[in-house]
């Protein structure tokens, strides 16, 4: 065979290793795929900047660990670690990165807050296109700031309705200026895309597909996360709950849609979704119930009809949402753990969907090769018993030892085999 | 959270307005709100107030443990702490104090930009009648000495939610000792990819799960 064709045949095995997990088959052996997070930069001695902000660089460090650690799928970093020039393209405020509030080596970090106020739900139910364009994006990007000046966008309709007047606007040099960074934000975009594309067809060539062909969220995270922030959207369930519930609501067919539509491009079933709000601790069980699982629920099984695979990753600790989140069509879905009891979930989870998980990071951080496997056939001897389980850390890799993360993909190819 | 209770002084009162301390308990905002205002109305006494007040607090703070409250419940309590203090707190005398259980210092470690687990706990600690100074966010290294130096706490939390924190608060509590510091003080971590094994890398006395588990650390070590 040429390398050509290994590496083909190497990429329908993966394929169908990975695939034969998710539909609760027992593939020949564990699957092993993580989410490096920034360990390829740290790995390949470049800084978190350098592959911030250098795409050629990011793809040396990308393509290195990719190869030397032969994981089964890989996550393409383009949307998650290219993000410096379109950042500062727009002076995005909900992040603070290299450069812009962390120090060189450090990853960059989400900035909590009441970016919808509280009084602005009517606006965005009504048109949250319009409410996104004039007072969100001004609020989360200080380069789109001119927005703010714009008439309404749905009340430019035609001829005698809106037409004539509500052009104007456009006019000013405040919103001149938005535009112009609009246009400068619309070419970054596209290079992190062609990049993104590229990096796709360098790894099939090296007999690795991705991870994910999508990504979405529950809509109570997108409106808690980047809308209302942890608290307003806490209170919103005492003091508003109705418009809570329908936000949600709205929210859904554009979560949806988001998925689907990158699932189109990418011609890659799997969608990732992290779980951020619904986990135990964060809510009462009453509260799942009411606020947050619907939306998602109904989210993860129009996805499933669609012949796509829902891939949440559920943070934190969900031990308790476990026979709630039961409820989804079998065989379709991939559950990542992070803090979840294993043992339970395959105990309640094992005929509904693929496990994913869980070696703790402070393990893969601080502890040594021989706990690191440890853990590893503990998983394996557990919740692997009869396939339907994708060995995975907790979370992202950033800062673990490349020792104890060797140790995990090498324990799990020998050990994790059927 | 921006309020803080340990800003009211309170004096214990026999006489407690059942009522008042379950709606407030219960977390009704709109019908606490009304009373208060009622009872401010009708010339109830502000301190007996606040002092239902903090007993509705620690009801909370109880249920919370008991995992019957969880976060949204929390923040909720304390915009309602909140909007009673605004109506109460113009009227009281200057003067009152109160006994604190013993101090406590917290803050997110350098590096680190997460606070609401931190923010519950200083919630829960303040709840529990703890002195807590919180430091904030991305908190260097130089001034967990200095306020240690200067609060003298008997604990200090760390909190951290990235695994970068793990070498933050490995070198805090090295320079708290390069500072002569360390064994004038118990020191406690937590947060996102906190554990035990976290606790023994950086050295600290504790690791906690959460806020209950801060709390119950605090009362082994100082009391209360």
């Amino acid at each position: 065979m040429t390398m050509k064709e290994d590496a083909a045949e190497l990429y329908r095995q993966r394929e169908k290793r990975v695939n034969d997990a998710i539909a609760l088959r027992v593939p020949d052996r564990v699957p092993i795929e993580v989410l490096f997070g920034f360990f390829p930069a740290k790995y390949s001695g470049m800084t978190v900047e350098e592959v911030m902000y250098d795409p050629e660089k990011l793809l040396q460090a990308q393509m290195k660990t990719l190869l030397e650690f032969q994981l089964d799928m890989e996550q393409n970093p383009y949307g998650i670690r290219f993000l410096g020039p379109i950042l500062e393209v727009l002076d995005f405020k909900q992040l603070k990165w290299p450069g812009h509030g962390v120090p060189a080596n450090l990853t960059y970090q989400f900035v909590e807050g009441e970016y919808m106020k509280a009084d602005e739900y009517d606006h965005f139910l009504l048109d949250p296109s319009d409410f996104m364009m004039r007072k969100y994006w001004p609020r989360i990007c200080g380069s789109l700031k001119g927005f703010e000046k714009l008439a309404p966008i749905h009340s430019i309709i035609t001829y005698y309705m809106g037409i004539p007047f509500g052009f104007a606007p456009f006019s000013l040099p405040e919103v001149i200026e938005a535009l112009d960074t609009i246009k400068k934000a619309g070419q970054e975009s596209m290079r992190i895309a062609t990049y993104s594309r590229a990096f796709t067809e360098k790894a099939k060539e090296a007999g690795f597909p991705m991870q994910f062909g999508a990504f979405t969220q529950a809509p109570f995270d997108t409106l808690g996360d980047f809308f209302r922030g942890t608290k307003g959207i806490m209170l919103d369930m005492y003091r508003r709950p109705d418009k809570l519930i329908k936000a949600c609501e709205k929210l859904l067919p554009f979560m949806f849609e988001i998925a689907v539509n990158a699932t189109k491009v990418s011609g890659n079933p799997r969608v990732f979704i992290p779980i951020h709000k619904g986990i135990d601790g964060f809510m009462s069980m009453e509260q799942f119930k009411k606020f947050y699982w619907p939306t998602l629920r109904e989210l993860m099984v129009a996805l499933i009809n669609e012949g796509l695979n829902p891939c949440p990753l559920w943070e934190g600790d969900c031990t308790s949402r476990l026979e709630i989140i039961k409820d989804i069509p079998q065989g379709k879905a991939c559950y990542a753990f992070e803090a979840t009891d294993m043992v339970k979930a395959k105990e309640i989870l094992g005929d509904t969907v693929c496990i994913r998980g869980n070696v703790p990071l402070s393990i893969l951080v601080t502890g040594t090769t021989e706990s690191v496997r440890a853990y590893c056939k503990k998983l394996i001897d557990t919740v692997g018993k009869d396939g339907g389980y994708i060995m995975d850390s907790s979370t992202g890799l950033d800062d673990a030892k490349p020792e104890n993360v060797k140790a995990m993909f090498e324990f799990t190819r020998e050990y994790g085999v059927y | 959270m921006s309020y803080k209770l340990s800003a009211i002084n309170f004096v214990r009162r026999d006489v407690m307005n059942d009522k008042l301390v379950s709606l407030m308990a219960d977390l009704m905002e709109e019908e606490t709100i009304a009373m208060v205002k009622e009872l401010i109305n009708g010339g109830a006494d502000p301190m007996a107030i606040l002092n239902d007040a903090r007993s509705a607090m620690e009801v909370v703070g109880k249920r919370f443990e008991s995992g019957e409250y969880f976060i949204p419940d929390l923040f909720m309590a304390g915009e309602m702490m909140k909007g009673i203090s605004e109506i109460v707190k113009p009227l009281l005398k200057e003067g009152d104090t109160s006994t604190k259980k013993g101090k406590v210092l917290i803050g997110t470690v350098a590096g680190d930009i997460h606070d609401i687990g931190k923010d519950i706990v200083t919630f829960m600690l303040d709840v529990s009648g703890y002195d807590i100074l919180d430091l904030g966010i991305d908190v260097p290294v130089s001034t967990f000495v200095e306020k240690t130096r200067e609060f003298k706490p008997q604990v200090v939390g760390l909190s951290g939610f990235l695994t970068l924190a793990f070498d933050s608060m490995k070198k805090t509590i090295e320079v708290l000792e390069q500072a002569g510091l360390r064994d004038k003080v118990k020191i406690m971590i937590g947060g996102g990819q906190m554990d035990d094994e976290v606790r023994k890398y950086v050295r600290a006395d504790a690791y906690g799960k959460d806020a209950v588990a801060a709390v119950n650390l605090c009362r082994q070590w100082i009391g209360g």
